[in-house]
C-alpha cells in the first residue's frame, strides 16, 4: 500500500471504495488484511500495473507452493 | 452559521456520514482545501474542496433518543455537502 501510493498508483480513497464496494460479505468471509490485498489487487489492475492475465497467473503460481510457509520452503 | 447537511444519497466513494445527512449544524470552523475523495477514490482530479468542521447537538441528530441532548459532537465535512439553513 505504501509503495504504490507513493508510485502514484493509488489513493487511501481508492483502496476504501474497493473495500465498500466489496458488500456486506466479504466482512464475514474474508480477513482484514485479505480485503486489503483484494482491494489493492484490483486497484493495480485499474492502474495498468499489472493485467488481470498476469495476476491470475502469478496467484496460480503461488498457490501451487502449497497452502503454508512451511510447505513452500 | 446555522447549515443543514445535505440528505443526498448517490452512488460512490461519500465520506459524508449517513446519519448526519438531513441534520442541521453549526459551522465551527473552515480548515481549507483538500483533494475530494469523491474524486480520488476512482482516480479522477477534480478541482479540490474546502473542508469544514461542523458542530452538531445530539438532540439534532438523534431527537429524544439523545441520552444528553446538549452533548456534540464535530465532523468534518466538505463544502459542497452543506446548504444554507
Amino acid at each position: 500500500m505504501v509503495l504504490t501510493s507513493a508510485a502514484g498508483l493509488m489513493t487511501t480513497d481508492s483502496l476504501r471504495r474497493v473495500l465498500e464496494d466489496m458488500g456486506a460479505e466479504a466482512y464475514e468471509t474474508m480477513t482484514y488484511y485479505e480485503r486489503w490485498i483484494a482491494s489493492i489487487a484490483q486497484n493495480m489492475v485499474e492502474a495498468g500495473a499489472v493485467t488481470s492475465d498476469e495476476l491470475g497467473a502469478k496467484m496460480a503460481e503461488v498457490r501451487a507452493r502449497g497452502a503454508t510457509y512451511g510447505a513452500a520452503s | 452559521m446555522k447549515v443543514r447537511i445535505k440528505s443526498h444519497w448517490p452512488p460512490g466513494h461519500i465520506r459524508t456520514p449517513a446519519y448526519l445527512r438531513g441534520k442541521i449544524g453549526q459551522i465551527e470552523r473552515r480548515i481549507g482545501l483538500f483533494n475530494n475523495p469523491e474524486d480520488t477514490a476512482y482516480r479522477q482530479t477534480g478541482p479540490q474542496r474546502e473542508l469544514v468542521r461542523v458542530r452538531f447537538r445530539m438532540a439534532d441528530i438523534w431527537g429524544a433518543r439523545a441520552e444528553r441532548g446538549e452533548d456534540v459532537i464535530e465532523a468534518e465535512i466538505y463544502a459542497h455537502w452543506l446548504e444554507p439553513v
